[in-house]
């Protein structure tokens, strides 16, 4: 195998007593798209501070291209996009601006950059609001903004930390389709995300974090077939009798979780188990049957549940 | 195949403070041009008027009262005898307006450096480029100001020229320094520290009134004090009068300028890269 393009050993990171990162290991491969799904707070965004070179690790070891980001910080921020979770765009400045300015910043010339942003801005879709005021925009075109933005230097790894936390599903679906555009031109990609779904369409390979640990690491499909059933059966009886019934069902399903709302009964086919349970004589009040998620497998790693 | 701005960052790569430095502090000056060219400029210009103000009313009002006043180069107007305190007062307000407000909103509000320091700029890159903004200001104010006074035939001698030079080394000294201190302050609340400071600063510098009325103790408490420094500094530059004092006072404003860099340096380096 070649060399990874990034490789993390006992990464740590820690403010005060307080440890955000706690000696994780991990390789990304060139081309790869590789993701970081975790709660709040597990320690996603830190990481990718220490990738980023904006931030130093406490202990541990990590190289990207081969390079340590403590000995040669800006020679790899020169091959980083970084989309951050809170988008840092220049509110004094157009759109075109911009990307202008931070091209700039990257040392690259005006003739460079100025043959680069019509194409950045078709990218993002935001042709029209070329001379606008990034003050005057949503909160969707602000991200693609700050995604064309951070193409401009041409990177070999475009960071992106939960890309499309507050989005509504059009806008999110837009970013999701560019974000495969990128992949297929052999960008790599780290994304964080506590979306399963968008670990699920945009990760070839993930690690799920947790309290600044990896509780597991694989493919998306492979997570599931590992920690969960293929389907899931959700019933809710009401909050009095869930309690109870939980007793009754546990013998049938292969695993039960119980949350505040409604018990998640694991079991290869849920039609099938739903039938089972009918024959009883149970009749939850409603019933559902889905496949596995990575939310499923978060509930199996740490007993909890991603977004509360 | 490697992008442009990789091989622009590898060309820097093992020369000497290639961690804060990558060369390109001329960009974040950009940074200000763009913003500057399409709103902040009727700010500048009210800043201009400031000491204008202070030489019309104090010049003309009280010159009236107080007649000619006799220095060391001769008679002259009172007018004329406050105007390079005015002048160095002028440079380090252009200075101190950038370096401190505009940049405690950039760094505490907009997130601009961390969006600058999340490229392949460095730190010094950074406080670089916003002191030498903020030093445009300064320069720009002093040179206006030495065209008015011009325009008011208080200029005698070729030699005032120099206040120009001069202002800008006093701007440089407030803009750096400036920074550094704006860069450690943790509200807006401890930005008021600045008009503490400022205030008696001026009105004890000296620029109205001889420091000759002051005790010995005050006088040289006031002549260390950056104002003081600069105002000696303007007042002999506009003179011709290039003793070792001249040296002194411009060295007290390069270990300024040093102090405040390397302030800012590390400190925008603590904030944004730990
Ligand atoms: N600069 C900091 N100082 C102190 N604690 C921090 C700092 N940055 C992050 N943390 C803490 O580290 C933990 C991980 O944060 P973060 O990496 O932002 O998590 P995530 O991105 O997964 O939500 C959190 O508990 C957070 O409060
Ligand atoms: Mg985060």
């Amino acid at each position: 195998m070649t060399e990874p393009l990034i490789r993390a050993r006992g990464l740590t990171k820690t403010y005060g007593d307080f440890i955000a990162v706690d000696g994780i290991d991990f390789d990304v491969a060139k081309g790869e798209s590789f993701g970081f799904l975790g709660p709040n707070g597990a320690g996603k965004s830190t990481t990718m501070r220490i990738i980023g070179a904006t931030s130093v690790r406490t202990s541990g070891t990590l190289t990207i291209l081969g390079k340590d980001p403590e000995v040669n910080g800006p020679q790899i921020r020169a091959h980083l996009g970084v989309v951050p979770q809170q988008d840092n765009l220049d509110s004094e400045l157009t759109v075109s601006e911009n990307i202008f300015i931070y091209g700039r910043y990257f040392g690259l010339s005006s003739s460079f950059i100025n043959k680069k942003i019509p194409e950045l801005l078709e990218f993002a879709q935001l042709e029209e609001k070329k001379y606008t005021k990034v003050e005057a925009l949503s909160g969707g075109m602000k991200r693609r903004l700050t995604i064309a933005r951070s193409l401009v230097s041409e990177p070999d790894i475009l960071m992106l930390d939960e890309p499309t936390t507050g989005l509504d599903p059009q806008a999110r679906h837009i970013l999701w389709d560019r974000l495969f555009r990128l992949k297929e031109q052999g960008v790599t990609l780290l994304i964080t995300t506590h979306y399963m779904d968008e670990a699920e369409q945009l990760c070839d390979r993930l690690i799920v974090m947790d309290k600044g640990k990896i509780m597991a690491e694989d493919s998306p499909a492979k997570l599931i077939k590992d920690y969960s059933t293929k389907e899931v059966l959700e019933v809710r009886f009401g909050s009095e009798r869930n309690q109870e019934m939980v007793e009754i069902l546990r013998p049938l399903a292969q695993r039960i979780e119980v949350l505040p709302d409604r018990i998640l009964l694991y079991a290869e086919d849920g039609e099938q188990l739903l039938e089972q349970i009918a024959a009883k004589g149970i009749h939850p009040n409603t019933s559902l049957v889905r496949r596995s998620s990575l939310e499923d497998v978060f509930l199996r790693l740490t007993g909890r549940t991603l977004v509360e | 195949m490697t992008s442009d701005a990789v091989a622009l960052s590898e060309r820097r790569q093992g020369k000497f403070g290639d961690k804060y430095f990558a060369g390109r502090p001329q960009q974040v000056l950009l940074r200000n041009w763009l913003t500057f060219k399409s709103s902040a400029w009727i700010a500048v210009v009210s800043g201009f008027f400031e000491p204008v103000l202070y030489l019309l009313s104090f010049g003309y009002g009280i010159g009236e009262l107080v007649g000619n006043i006799s220095t060391s180069t001769g008679n002259i107007s009172y007018a004329a005898y406050i105007a390079p305190g005015l002048l160095a007062t002028s440079a380090m307000n252009g200075a101190m307006i950038d370096s401190t407000w505009n940049v405690f909103f950039k760094l505490n509000e907009s997130r601009l450096y961390k969006a600058m320091l999340a490229t392949s700029l460095g730190p010094l890159d950074v406080a670089l480029g916003e002191i030498a903004w903020a030093l445009m200001r300064g320069g720009l104010y002093a040179t206006a100001f030495t065209l008015v006074l011009a325009g008011l035939g208080l200029v005698t001698s070729w030699w005032a020229l120099l206040a120009v030079p001069a202002a800008i080394i006093v701007a440089f000294g407030f803009a750096s320094f400036g920074m550094a201190i704006t860069s450690y302050m943790k509200s807006h609340h401890q930005m008021n520290f600045f008009e503490i400071f400022l205030l008696p600063m001026f009105l004890f510098s000296g620029a109205f009134y001889p420091l000759t009325v002051f005790p010995g103790w005050a006088q040289a408490i006031i002549k260390a004090l950056p104002l003081g420094q600069g105002i000696e500094l303007v007042t002999k530059a506009m003179a011709g009068d290039f003793g070792i004092h001249l040296l002194v006072n411009v060295t007290y404003f390069i270990v300024m300028i040093c102090v405040g860099l390397y302030f800012t340096t590390k400190r925008l380096n603590a904030l944004f890269m730990r």
